[in-house]
C-alpha cells in the first residue's frame, strides 16, 4: 500500500535526488547563505526600525526637540553655521563605497579576481572614510560641545528674549531671540554655564530666566542608533577586508560560483548603507 | 542575472547611483530650504517638508533594494518573503507615534492641572 501511493503521488516524476524537500534543489533559487543573509538583514532591519521608531515616540512626547541643522552644523576645520554640510558628504561617502561594492560583485560574476580585489579596496576605503568622519562628529559632539548620553545642552527657546550675558562666541549681551530659536549652554570648567535671559513678552514679561537644558532622550537615542550603526559598519568593513584577502588569495577561483561570498558581504554592506538612508531621514532630515 | 550582460549591469549601477546622490541633494535642499536657509524668509509646512522627504528617502531604500541588492532579479515569492513582512512596520510607526503624542498630552496636563480649575 505503501509503495503504491507513493508510485501514485505527484512527484511520481522526480521523486529522485531532485525532490524539492529532498535535498539538491535549492528554493527560490539561491544558495543557503544567501537566503539566509537575507533574512538576517530582515531582522536587523525590525532592530533598527524599533530604535528609529522609538526616537520618533520620544520626540513626540516633549514640547521642544533639539533642531538638527543647528545641533548639526559644525565641518572639520573650525566651520561653523554649515547645516547638514558635514553628514551630506558622510551620506556621499557610504553612498560611493555601495557603489564600488556594486561594481565588486559585477566583477566577481565574471571571474575577474583582480577587478574583485580592485573594487572591494575602494569599498573598504569608502568605509573607513565614513566611519572616521563619525569618529570626528562624536568627537566634536562630545568634547567640543558637551553632549553625552545623559546631558543635552542643545535647547530650543520656548519666549521671545533678550539676554544679560554672552557667551564669548555668537551671543552678546543685549542680543534678542524669538520663541522657537535654539541655543547651546556654554560649558566651561567642567560644568553647563547657562546663559540668564529676560522674557520680553508673554505672561512672564520682564522674568529673568537661565537657559534649560534640552530634551534629555537625545543625546542617548543619538549615541545608541548611530553607534549601533557605527557599529555595523565597523562590522562590516572587518567582513570586507577577510573576504578581500580571501578573494586577493584564490580561494573563491575554486570555489567556481561566482564569488558569492563576496556578493553576500555586498548584500551585508549595501543594508548598512540602507539603514544610513533612514537614519539620516530621521536624524538629520526631519 | 541572466538576461542582464555585464555591460547592461554597470550601466544600471552607474544610473542608480548617480540618482540616489541627486535625490540625497533635494532632501537637504528641501530641508535648508523650509527653514530659510537658502531663500530668506521661505518657509515650508513641516508637515509638507516631512512627507517629501520621506516619500524621497523611500525612493532611495527601493533603489538600493532593488538594484544594488537585486532583488529585481530574484525569484518573486522570495521577494515576497522579505518585503511583506516589512511592511509590519507601518503599524509599528504609526501605533507609537501616536502614542507618543498621548505622552506629550498626559505630561503637559500633569504640569498645569490649573487650567481645569479655572475653566470651572
Amino acid at each position: 500500500m505503501a509503495s503504491e501511493t507513493l508510485t501514485h503521488g505527484p512527484n511520481t516524476d522526480h521523486n529522485t535526488d531532485n525532490g524539492a524537500w529532498q535535498g539538491g534543489k535549492e528554493p527560490f533559487k539561491a544558495s543557503y547563505g544567501k537566503l539566509m543573509i537575507w533574512y538576517f538583514l530582515l531582522s536587523d532591519a525590525f532592530t533598527f526600525a524599533g530604535f528609529l521608531i522609538a526616537y520618533g515616540a520620544l520626540r513626540f512626547s516633549v514640547p521642544t526637540w533639539p533642531v538638527p541643522d543647528f545641533v548639526f552644523s559644525t565641518f572639520p576645520g573650525g566651520f561653523h553655521h554649515k547645516p547638514l554640510l558635514f553628514v551630506t558628504f558622510m551620506t556621499f561617502v557610504l553612498l560611493t563605497s555601495s557603489y564600488t561594492m556594486v561594481r565588486a560583485v559585477q566583477e566577481g560574476k565574471l571571474e575577474n579576481k583582480n577587478g574583485v580585489v580592485k573594487w572591494m579596496i575602494f569599498t573598504i576605503v569608502g568605509g573607513l572614510g565614513f566611519i572616521s568622519c563619525q569618529a570626528w562628529e562624536w568627537t566634536n559632539l562630545i568634547s567640543k560641545e558637551h553632549m553625552t548620553i545623559f546631558n543635552n545642552p542643545f535647547g530650543t527657546h520656548t519666549e521671545n528674549g533678550v539676554y544679560l550675558m554672552g557667551d564669548g562666541h555668537d551671543i552678546k549681551e543685549g542680543d534678542t531671540f524669538v520663541a522657537g530659536a535654539s541655543y547651546l549652554i556654554p560649558h566651561h570648567d567642567g560644568e553647563y554655564k547657562p546663559l540668564q535671559y529676560k522674557v520680553t513678552d508673554g505672561p512672564d514679561t520682564d522674568v529673568v530666566k537661565e537657559q534649560k537644558m534640552g530634551p534629555k532622550a537625545f543625546g542617548g537615542l543619538f549615541f545608541f542608533i548611530t553607534g549601533f550603526h557605527g557599529f555595523h559598519v565597523s562590522i562590516g568593513l572587518l567582513i570586507l577586508i577577510l573576504v578581500c584577502i580571501n578573494a586577493a588569495s584564490g580561494l573563491y577561483v575554486k570555489r567556481k560560483n561566482g564569488y558569492e561570498m563576496v556578493e553576500k558581504v555586498g548584500l551585508y554592506w549595501h543594508f548598512v548603507d540602507l539603514v544610513w538612508v533612514f537614519v539620516f531621514l530621521v536624524f538629520y532630515l526631519l | 542575472m541572466s538576461t542582464v550582460t555585464y555591460e547592461d549591469s554597470k550601466k544600471v549601477a552607474l544610473k542608480s547611483i548617480l540618482i540616489l546622490a541627486v535625490i540625497t541633494i533635494i532632501e537637504v535642499l528641501i530641508a535648508l530650504m523650509g527653514k530659510g536657509y537658502i531663500i530668506d524668509g521661505l518657509h515650508f509646512p513641516h508637515s509638507i517638508m516631512a512627507i517629501a522627504m520621506i516619500s524621497l528617502s523611500a525612493y532611495k531604500a527601493y533603489l538600493i533594494l532593488y538594484e544594488f541588492m537585486h532583488l529585481r532579479y530574484e525569484v518573486p515569492t522570495f521577494v515576497k518573503t522579505v518585503i511583506i513582512p516589512a511592511f509590519l512596520l507601518v503599524w509599528l510607526v504609526i501605533a507609537l507615534l501616536v502614542e507618543g503624542g498621548y505622552y506629550f498630552g498626559a505630561r503637559e496636563s500633569a504640569k498645569n492641572p490649573a487650567k481645569t480649575e479655572i475653566q470651572k
